[in-house]
Parts: C-alpha cells; sequence; structure tokens
C-alpha cells in the first residue's frame, strides 16, 4: 500500500515537438507564446504563424521558472538559440511571471485566438477545460472574443478534480478515459457539484461493491454534467472546440457531447497548446504592425 | 414522557433522549455507509446511557441529512423535522435568548434568524460546498498532517493574518501545501484555514442579519479555533455554544417530539 501511494496517477504526459519541414531560419518573426496554467504549462515557438515547435509541462512551485522551462523543453528539439526570438508573449494564470515576456495577454483572448487557429475559422464556441479552472468562450471568425463564463472558484469539471480522483481510485489519469467505458452499464453521476463530496460518495460506492471502473464512469459523468452547466449559460453556437487537458480524457468528452448535441471539433494538435499558440499568433500581428523589437 | 431525537448525519449520527424537557441520555456513533445500522445503534447506546429501555420512549422524531432512514429504521417514529426546525428548537431549549442560530456540520453549513419561541423567520443554506462545511476543515487537517483535533487549538497560538486565495477546498489544499513547502509556520497556516473558513459561514450569518444572541451547535463549534474566527469577524463578545454542541439537532428532533406528544 505505501509503495502504491508513491505512484503519482495524476501525472500525465509531457511532451515537446518540432517541426522538421520548417525552415525557422528564414522566417521573418520568430515568435513565442508561453501559457503559464495553474497545472500546466506550455510554450509555443511561432515561425511566421506557423508552430514551429512547442513544449508541454507540469507547472512547478514558482512560476518565472515554469515559463522559462517550458520554453527550453521547447527549444530542446530544436537548434534554434533563444536570442533569436522577436517578440514574446506571456499567458494564462502566471502571465505575469514570465520575466522574459515583452507583454501579457488574458488566457481568455489566447485560447479563443489559438482555438481559431488549430479547429479552424469555423470556430464559434471554445470550452477550455484546465487545471483549475473552466472556460467557456464564444468568438467571431476572427477568434476574437465575443463573450464569455468561467469558474476559477471550485474544482468540480476542473482537471484538478479529475487528478484527485485519478489518485483516489489508483488509476492512471491517462487511462481513466478507456477505463470509464468497460462497464456493463452507464451509471448515474456522483454528486456534481463538489468534488469532497464526490471523494466520500466514491468511497462509499466502492465499499458497496461497485467495480473502480463504475465509479470512473460516474465521476466521468458528473464531470461533464457540471462542465455542461456552464456551457449551457452561455449557449453553444457551432462549430463547437475544447482546448486544455480535459480535451483529451475521452470519459469526459464522449459524455458531454451529447448534452451539448454538437460534435467537437477535431484537431492533429496537442489541445494543451492552444492557449499558447494563441499568444504566440498575437506575437507574430504585433510584429507585422512593427511594433515588434 | 419520554421522547427521542434522532439525527443521522453525513459523518455521525446522535440520539438524545429526554423525560419531561430534560437530557437523560445520548448516544453517537458513526454514520458509516449504513444508515439503518448506525441509527439503530446510536438509538440503543442512549437508551443505556439513560438506563431504559428502547419499548419506554414514547415518541421519536427524525433529523439531519438522513432523516428518510431514520423511519425505514425505526417504523414508529413519529415525525421527521426539517433541519432549519431543529436548529431552531435546539437553539431556543439551550438559549432562550437565542435570535441567530448557525448549525455548521461535516457537510453542510445552515443559518437561521429566530424568534422569541425559536421559530425560523429566515435562513440560508450551504450543502453543495466543501468550503462551508467541516469537510474543509478535515481536508486541511490531512494536507497539514495534523489531527483534526489539534488543529483549533493550534490556530489560537497564531495572530498573524494570511489570506487564503482558493475557496474550494481541493484548491485551499495545494495553497496549504505551497504554506507548507515556504516554510510558514503550522500554527499560522490552521489560523489562515480557520479564518476562511469562518468567512465564509460569517457572510451566510450576515445575509440574514447578525441578531444577538448568537447560537452554534454541530460538531465544528467544538473546534476553539473556529469560533474564535467566527467572533473577530462578527465583531461580537460572545457565541452561545451548548455543552455537546454536535449533539445540538438531536436535542431540537427531541424537543419537538415533545411537544408533538403533549
Amino acid at each position: 500500500m505505501a509503495e502504491e501511494k508513491k505512484q503519482e496517477f495524476w501525472r500525465w504526459t509531457e511532451s515537446n515537438w518540432a517541426n522538421p519541414d520548417v525552415d525557422w531560419k528564414r522566417a521573418r518573426f520568430i515568435t513565442v507564446g508561453i501559457d503559464v496554467g495553474s497545472v500546466s504549462s506550455q510554450a509555443v515557438i511561432m515561425a511566421d504563424g506557423e508552430i514551429y515547435a512547442y513544449g508541454n509541462m507540469r507547472t512547478g512551485s514558482d512560476s518565472p521558472n515554469s515559463a522559462r522551462n517550458a520554453l527550453s523543453f521547447a527549444l530542446e528539439k530544436t537548434d534554434m538559440k533563444e536570442g533569436r526570438i522577436d517578440y514574446c508573449i506571456g499567458t494564462g494564470y502566471g502571465r505575469v511571471n514570465v520575466p522574459f515576456a515583452n507583454r501579457s495577454i488574458t488566457e481568455i483572448a489566447c485560447h479563443a485566438r489559438g482555438a481559431n487557429f488549430i479547429y479552424g475559422p469555423e470556430v464559434r464556441t471554445v470550452l477550455d477545460v484546465g487545471g483549475q479552472d473552466i472556460k467557456a468562450i464564444q468568438c467571431d471568425e476572427k477568434g476574437k472574443v465575443t463573450n464569455f463564463l468561467m469558474n476559477d472558484k471550485c474544482a468540480a469539471g476542473t482537471g484538478r478534480g479529475m487528478e484527485v480522483f485519478a489518485d483516489l481510485l489508483g488509476v492512471p489519469v491517462t487511462e481513466v478515459g478507456d477505463r470509464s467505458f468497460q462497464v456493463d452499464k452507464e451509471p448515474d453521476a456522483v454528486s456534481s457539484t463538489c468534488v469532497v463530496y464526490a471523494k466520500s460518495e466514491a468511497t462509499g460506492l466502492l465499499r458497496k461493491g461497485w467495480s473502480i471502473n463504475d465509479v470512473l464512469a460516474a465521476y466521468c459523468r458528473a464531470m461533464a454534467e457540471r462542465i455542461y452547466s456552464l456551457l449551457e449559460r452561455i449557449g453553444v453556437t457551432p462549430a463547437f472546440a475544447m482546448t486544455g487537458g480535459m480535451a483529451k480524457n475521452k470519459g469526459v468528452v464522449n459524455r458531454l457531447v451529447p448534452m451539448v448535441g454538437l460534435e467537437a471539433a477535431k484537431t492533429m494538435w496537442d489541445t494543451q497548446i492552444a492557449g499558447a499558440a494563441g499568444a504566440a499568433l498575437f506575437g507574430h500581428a504585433l510584429c507585422l504592425r512593427g511594433k515588434g523589437k | 414522557m419520554i421522547t427521542a431525537g434522532i439525527d443521522c448525519g453525513a459523518k455521525n449520527t446522535k440520539t438524545v433522549i429526554m423525560k419531561n424537557g430534560k437530557i437523560i441520555g445520548k448516544g453517537k456513533v458513526l454514520t458509516g455507509f449504513d444508515q439503518n445500522q448506525a441509527i439503530l445503534e446510536s438509538f440503543e447506546s442512549a437508551c443505556r446511557s439513560a438506563v431504559i429501555s428502547g419499548d419506554q420512549v414514547e415518541t421519536i422524531c427524525g433529523t439531519g441529512s438522513g432523516k428518510d432512514s431514520v423511519k425505514k429504521a425505526i417504523p414508529r417514529t413519529r415525525e421527521l423535522v426539517n433541519d432549519l426546525k431543529a436548529m431552531g428548537k435546539a437553539a431556543h431549549y439551550f438559549f432562550p435568548g437565542a435570535r441567530t442560530v448557525a448549525d455548521v456540520g461535516a457537510e453542510e453549513g445552515r443559518a437561521a434568524k429566530l424568534d422569541e419561541m425559536g421559530n425560523t423567520l429566515d435562513f440560508a443554506v450551504n450543502e453543495k460546498c466543501a468550503a462551508g462545511a467541516g469537510a474543509f476543515i478535515e481536508a486541511m487537517s490531512r494536507a497539514l498532517d495534523t489531527e483534526l483535533n489539534d488543529l483549533g487549538p493550534m490556530a489560537l497560538q497564531s495572530d498573524t493574518e494570511i489570506p487564503m486565495n482558493a475557496q474550494c477546498a481541493i484548491f485551499a489544499e495545494s495553497e496549504v501545501v505551497g504554506l507548507i513547502h515556504a516554510k510558514t509556520k503550522k500554527e499560522d497556516i490552521s489560523k489562515a484555514i480557520h479564518d476562511a473558513m469562518a468567512g465564509r459561514i460569517v457572510s451566510m450569518i450576515r445575509s440574514i442579519g447578525v441578531n444577538e444572541d448568537v447560537v452554534m451547535i454541530g460538531g465544528v463549534a467544538h473546534n476553539p479555533g473556529f469560533v474564535a474566527a467566527m467572533k473577530k469577524q462578527l465583531g461580537i463578545e460572545a457565541i452561545h455554544i451548548p455543552g455537546e454542541p454536535d449533539y445540538g439537532m438531536a436535542v431540537g428532533a427531541a424537543v419537538a417530539a415533545g411537544e408533538l406528544a403533549s
């Protein structure tokens, strides 16, 4: 048991990537977006408004280091030096703590802009489910925010809430989605209002003989219900796209989609980089207008 | 005349036996996952402490979040008493001057404004979020790796004010871990925890008005750190607390049973 405790079930896969086909040396502007979230941090490097490289990792205990680490992680995959960067924009919860950023922009604006880029200009509703908040954003064809709603006070429905459950049930967070569908019958949701109460409810269900997969299904449903309650308030206009880490969790997404009644847009990109990509695009636009350095 | 009040709560189930308006027996067991069993056990234990047999109890009333199970476990239960009614009766029983009562239990927090008979005039309830209930302090005691019962006295040893940013218990746990890493004294963290939790109950009380005497019942009233923070934030000299505040709701139900029987 003590050994089991040491395993960190919440730990999702960190990643970095670079596109070998992009010739950054010939690019006019290299811009960087750094999204320092409460749980994860991303750096996206763009060459003339195209994604060249990115790094996605867990946020440490202090934001300035997390920003630096994410950028170094992205640069690791490239032969570029930091000095080549023309403009850098910080965003996210820790955006004021990106010491090398030229400026900062709110994550609402960046997520809308980033979703417009990675999913295409037809996106009108962006749902970003991050580590410690949920944002429902409406935007126009340029990715400009027209309206938004946010919950950042409560863990219900957030990535942190999912991590707590992965730890409680001893299931790696990356397996939660698949396992939540390995049930004979879809159970009713547990409490969708409070993670603490959902936890005590889940412990009770396990003692009653529910399987771990049943409890995961009941929790994923509760998360989807909670997230949908925010979307419902702002209304969903197609196309509908999800960003943030939760977009990778099938257990929640596949239960949320029927509630919304619209398919979620697909992308080849890592959904966690949307905010940083949006920031890098804002940087690119500023450079084009001659406002870079 | 002998009556019983059974309060089936989220964490504990409590029974109080009353004879002609005087408490003669009490019993408390962990609710666990079998409410029926907890109800029967607490009732039996209360009867033993009153040195009577269960049959001698004429009228039984149930209350608390698990009140429906009281009727199932003991079918002759006369009535299920609304939580707000039970807390009003309890406050009035212990302190007839009570005009405001707060009941803070494991998973619920409530505040009510009372008339001179203990009837509810207005109320505010939180049963959806752990941030305004005992579960918050419990979660924090785990994060601080401190016994729940030691946490309140520990808070009294600090006069440093550290604001907690997080409202949610889950986020507050991370914040507490952050404070530990920053080498903040445990006493100061403990005070911050109680101040934050008291703030939420106080804003609930303010929404219905602060009218003295203020009475507090429920298990969290045992916690001196919490009570001190409440007094300070309400700006009042005294909060009246019965000897065993966790039995408050059960007393209220037993009083209601007495009124039904007479």
